[in-house]
């Protein structure tokens, strides 16, 4: 391919941000030195120019950490070094919120204005920061620095939730939780002056979870120990125990107890996790290169289980993922994890590196012969990338536009090779189901609802944070576990499963929480999550927040939810306004057909679930009459 | 000449020309649509299978010469077992499907893409719209007067073609038709994100700094006029086009040896566009600048030899 390049030069630093990244270039071929002796010595061609495409995220990452924005001679010099059209690394760059393209102050304040942090006064806080500051996304503090509104950052428990980071040679990333306006400024400060800590967050157990002393915790037993960063302290909790049986046991008959197990994705969908390993299994004899990713984009508002167990106990999401490993003959995994999870990142990190020094991850796993190892992937500020076609998409160095199924990604996934897609709180039940064997995994729980389960417990509550059950309470049950109703106490309606979830009413509170359970009364677990709103929230703002989440979420790929969502959220607006086309019947009727229409024809979950939430809600109360 | 020189051993092929083999025979298979029994040969697509009844599907975002994306989503068809609708124009078809192509669900979200698209986008140089609106029964003003467009500026920087956003409906061919499906320059790619995502050279730089080559494959391909020759958008904007009165005449493109295939537009005496026709063997509907743009020789009066 003959690149074509504007005039437009990278600077010293944005050369070095990418050098860093990618190695320094070996001839002027690919941006180096000119060389006349070598340069007509070496051909990039074949496979190998086109091989780079998968380094795209980490560089424009690099870019945006040293520099604060991504400037056109920036991605002239990437485009170089990766042999990509810039056109084309363009419209990567701005597909992701956590990149800019124009140039902007090093420090910004990432405020969440999500629905969890508007129970708590998120709201307040952005008000308060535009009489301080000015309004979101202009620079303040002569210029060194800015806030923005943000999209949910994965921290309800302790809403209100904000995130700052800094550009420069050492970036620095920080969460604030529960936030104040004065607390955002403050490190606003922090950071114009270079004073942030290294340290991005803290693990605070009795913020997060408050279940902790509990003897009968089973997933969160390790949260809060050393064992978050201890790999020997992880190994004398019966840490790695599973791996080594998973390797004497062999594929088949992992595959067998995980399937025996009956359990069933985390993330949301719900899919077998064992048929998904049998998929890959038995096409390992094609010789493909086989892929797992343990999907760690956490970014359906609401939700922050992952992020606690990464956080907390890092090591058993690698267990589980190198058991995943052995069942399917993957020899490559990747963690997708959200860019706004800056602590998790630091945790994955330092447990890879661990876990890679003790011979428990790379070329002989354990002395058996075993050969996995994992990179870890962040993200750049895109709930779409959670979507698991859209996650492949990503990791290659695509737009994160989710891809038409069939095929499966257990047939064609990343780089179009089998894969298998794992959320962090399916993989880890895995080592549990190993030790304990799949058939007693299975009696735990409730029908077909097998095992333990994370919740998400926040918004109007009296003790926010992850709760584990065994599957089988009410949502009463979760509720008095989690201190009861707060704000006012008098509860007005509980969100299951996020903003792709569903509304129910109090009448509904001793549903069983199950698959089958939520789906009687047309809600969903989705990914856990179990909002509590007081009766002195106006649910209408809730939903035109959640209506703007997904029209500021859309990828933006396919018709109808690329204009059906924003089309909701202008009927919508006009409703909660009083301001209607016609009558608010009507308004109604055509929210249901676009909700139809969305859910029909969209191509990925996102399209087909943007109206759930809003329709659970005109089914069970009458907002707008 | 010196021994030290290679011998020039050009291998001369003797005997008769070996001939390709047969293609592979393709089995076929059987599928339901609208309750007729259809059969098409395996790698068949729904649409394939559509149009072999007869059945008229609309299509947008897809093209016999490109790979379908399938992200307009207005053929999608209701498909037994499967929770979702289903798009046409790239779902393989298997045996023993059975598919509606009319159903209540069908006409429902074909009617709400159309309406999305026409609220949206200026859809009056789009010629499938009037028909698809009417068949569908689309209303698009039901949105109200204040819903938000993709309405912008003309964009006009170069002398061969303009690039009217406004008319865009995202169907993604333009970028195929730029990057790996027909030309591979790549000087266009889709950005943004969500309602705003568009197509934009790397930082919607002029196209005279970019990487086009002006082949006009793109306007070739595009379904709504969004792209268009520049000789048709100045006589749109005086109102003089006029294709009652334009003729089409094919000729074979004069420049190189490839032997393109030209449709030459003309009104009133004078060219007022080229294109190519999709299904010709050379071309399938791609030029270069050349043939496509280069034909104002044509116009220029030859002056007798002195």
């Amino acid at each position: 391919m003959d690149i074509h390049f504007t005039a437009d030069q990278p600077s010293v630093e944005e050369k070095a941000a990418v050098d860093q990244e990618l190695g320094s270039p070996e001839t002027s071929w690919d941006g180096g030195r000119r060389d006349v002796q070598s340069d007509g010595r070496v051909s990039f061609g074949g496979h190998d120019a086109g091989s780079h495409r998968h380094k795209l995220l980490p560089t424009l990452h690099a870019v945006q950490a040293r520099i604060g924005w991504i400037s056109p001679g920036a991605i002239n010099y990437i485009s170089l070094r990766l042999g990509l059209p810039p056109a084309e690394v363009y419209g990567v760059a701005s597909f992701y919120h956590l990149f800019s393209l124009a140039e902007r102050p090093p420090v910004v304040a990432h405020v969440c204005e999500d629905i969890a942090c508007m129970t708590r006064g998120s709201e307040e806080i952005c008000s308060k920061l535009e009489s301080t500051l000015g309004p979101a996304g202009k620079a303040c503090m002569v210029g060194k620095a800015a806030w923005l509104r943000s999209p949910c950052l994965g921290l309800c428990e302790r809403a209100p939730a904000a995130m700052v980071s800094t550009s420069g040679k050492s970036p620095r990333e920080r969460v604030l939780a529960p936030a104040t306006a004065e607390g955002v400024e403050q490190l606003l400060r922090d950071g114009v002056d270079g004073r942030l800590p290294v340290e991005p967050d803290e693990l605070s157990v009795k913020a997060s979870v408050p279940q902790a002393a509990s003897p009968n915790l089973v997933l969160l037993r390790r949260v809060g120990k050393a064992s978050g960063t201890s790999l020997d302290e992880y190994r004398k909790t019966s840490g790695y125990e599973a791996l080594r049986k998973a390797i004497e046991m062999g594929a088949e008959a992992v595959v067998r107890e995980v399937i025996d197990s009956k359990l069933l994705g985390r993330g949301g969908a719900a899919f077998p996790t064992g048929k998904k390993w049998e998929a890959l299994m038995n096409q390992r004899k094609q010789g493909r290169p086989h892929y797992v990713i343990c999907n760690a984009d956490e970014s359906e508002p609401g939700t922050f289980k992952d992020r606690v167990v990464m956080e907390g106990d890092p090591f058993a999401v690698l267990e589980g993922m190198t058991i995943a490993a052995v069942a399917t003959g993957a020899q490559k995994g990747y963690i997708y994890l959200r860019g706004e999870y800056p602590f998790a990142a630091e945790r994955l990190t330092h447990a890879i590196h661990a876990a890679r020094k003790a011979g428990l991850l790379g070329e002989d796993i354990l002395g058996r012969g075993l050969r996995f190892d994992i990179e870890l992937r962040r993200g750049a500020g895109a709930y779409i990338c959670g979507e698991e076609t859209a996650l492949f998409n990503s990791i290659e160095g695509y737009r994160g536009e989710p891809r038409n199924k069939p095929p499966f990604p257990t047939v064609a996934g990343l780089f179009r090779q089998p894969t298998s897609v794992n959320n962090v709180e399916t993989l880890v039940n895995v080592p549990e189901i190993i030790r304990m064997g799949g058939a007693a995994y299975a009696k735990i729980g409730a029908g077909n609802s097998a095992g333990y389960r994370l919740w998400c417990v926040c918004g109007h509550v009296a003790r926010p944070g992850v709760y584990e059950t065994p599957f089988g309470g009410t949502l009463r049950e979760l509720i008095q576990m989690a201190g009861g109703v707060a704000g006012n106490g008098r509860l007005q309606a509980v969100l299951l499963g996020g903003a792709a979830g569903a509304f129910v009413a109090p009448k509904e509170l001793d549903v069983p929480l199950t698959f089958e359970g939520t789906r009687a009364i047309g809600a969903t677990l989705g990914s856990g999550v179990v909002m509590l709103f007081d009766d002195s929230v106006d649910l209408r703002k809730i939903l035109l927040r959640i209506a703007q989440f997904f029209r500021d979420e859309t990828c933006g790929q396919c018709v109808p939810c690329r204009v059906g969502v924003v089309r909701q959220q202008e009927t919508l607006e006009r409703l909660v306004a009083r301001k209607p086309l016609g009558t608010a019947g009507t308004e109604v009727r055509m929210l249901r057909e676009m909700g139809q229409a969305m859910r029909d024809a969209s191509i990925c979950g996102l399209g087909q679930t943007a109206s759930s939430a809003l329709e659970s809600a005109l089914n069970r109360w009458s907002l707008f009459s | 000449m010196s021994d030290l020189a290679p011998k020039a051993l050009i291998p001369v092929p003797r005997g008769p020309v070996p001939e390709a083999p047969p293609p592979r025979k393709r089995a076929m298979m059987e599928l339901k649509i609208d309750g007729q029994t259809v059969s098409v040969p395996e790698g068949s697509t729904i649409l394939d299978a559509a149009k072999k009844l007869g059945i008229d599907t609309p299509t947008l975002c897809f093209l016999d010469t490109l790979t379908p994306v399938n992200v307009c989503r207005v053929c999608v068809v209701e498909l037994e077992g499967s929770r979702t609708l289903v798009p046409a124009c790239s779902r393989k078809a298997e045996p023993g499907m059975s598919i509606k192509t009319d159903s209540e669900r069908v006409r429902l979200s074909r009617r709400l893409v159309l309406e999305f698209l026409a609220s949206s986008v200026d859809v009056s140089t789009a010629p499938q719209f009037p028909g698809y609106l009417k068949r569908y029964a689309a209303d698009p003003e039901r949105f109200g007067a204040k819903t938000e467009t993709v309405k912008q500026p003309v964009k006009v920087d170069n002398d061969l073609y303009v690039r009217d956003y406004s008319k865009c409906i995202l169907c993604y061919k333009c970028v195929e038709a730029c990057g790996v499906d027909a030309q591979n320059t790549f000087a266009i790619a889709v950005a943004g994100r969500g309602f705003a995502a568009h197509i934009s050279t790397e930082f919607d730089t002029p196209l005279t700094d970019s990487a086009c080559v002006y082949c006009g494959n793109c306007i070739g391909v595009c379904p709504t006029g969004a792209l268009m020759f520049k000789s048709e958008y100045e006589m749109r904007q005086a109102g003089t086009w006029d294709e009652s009165r334009q003729t089409q005449a094919d000729t074979i493109c004069p420049y190189c040896g490839v032997g393109c295939d030209l449709t030459v537009h003309q009104q009133d005496g004078k060219i007022v566009k080229i294109t190519s026709p999709l299904d010709h063997s050379v071309t399938h509907g791609n030029l270069c600048i050349k043939g496509r743009f280069g034909y104002r020789f044509v116009e220029v009066e030859a002056k007798p030899k002195k």
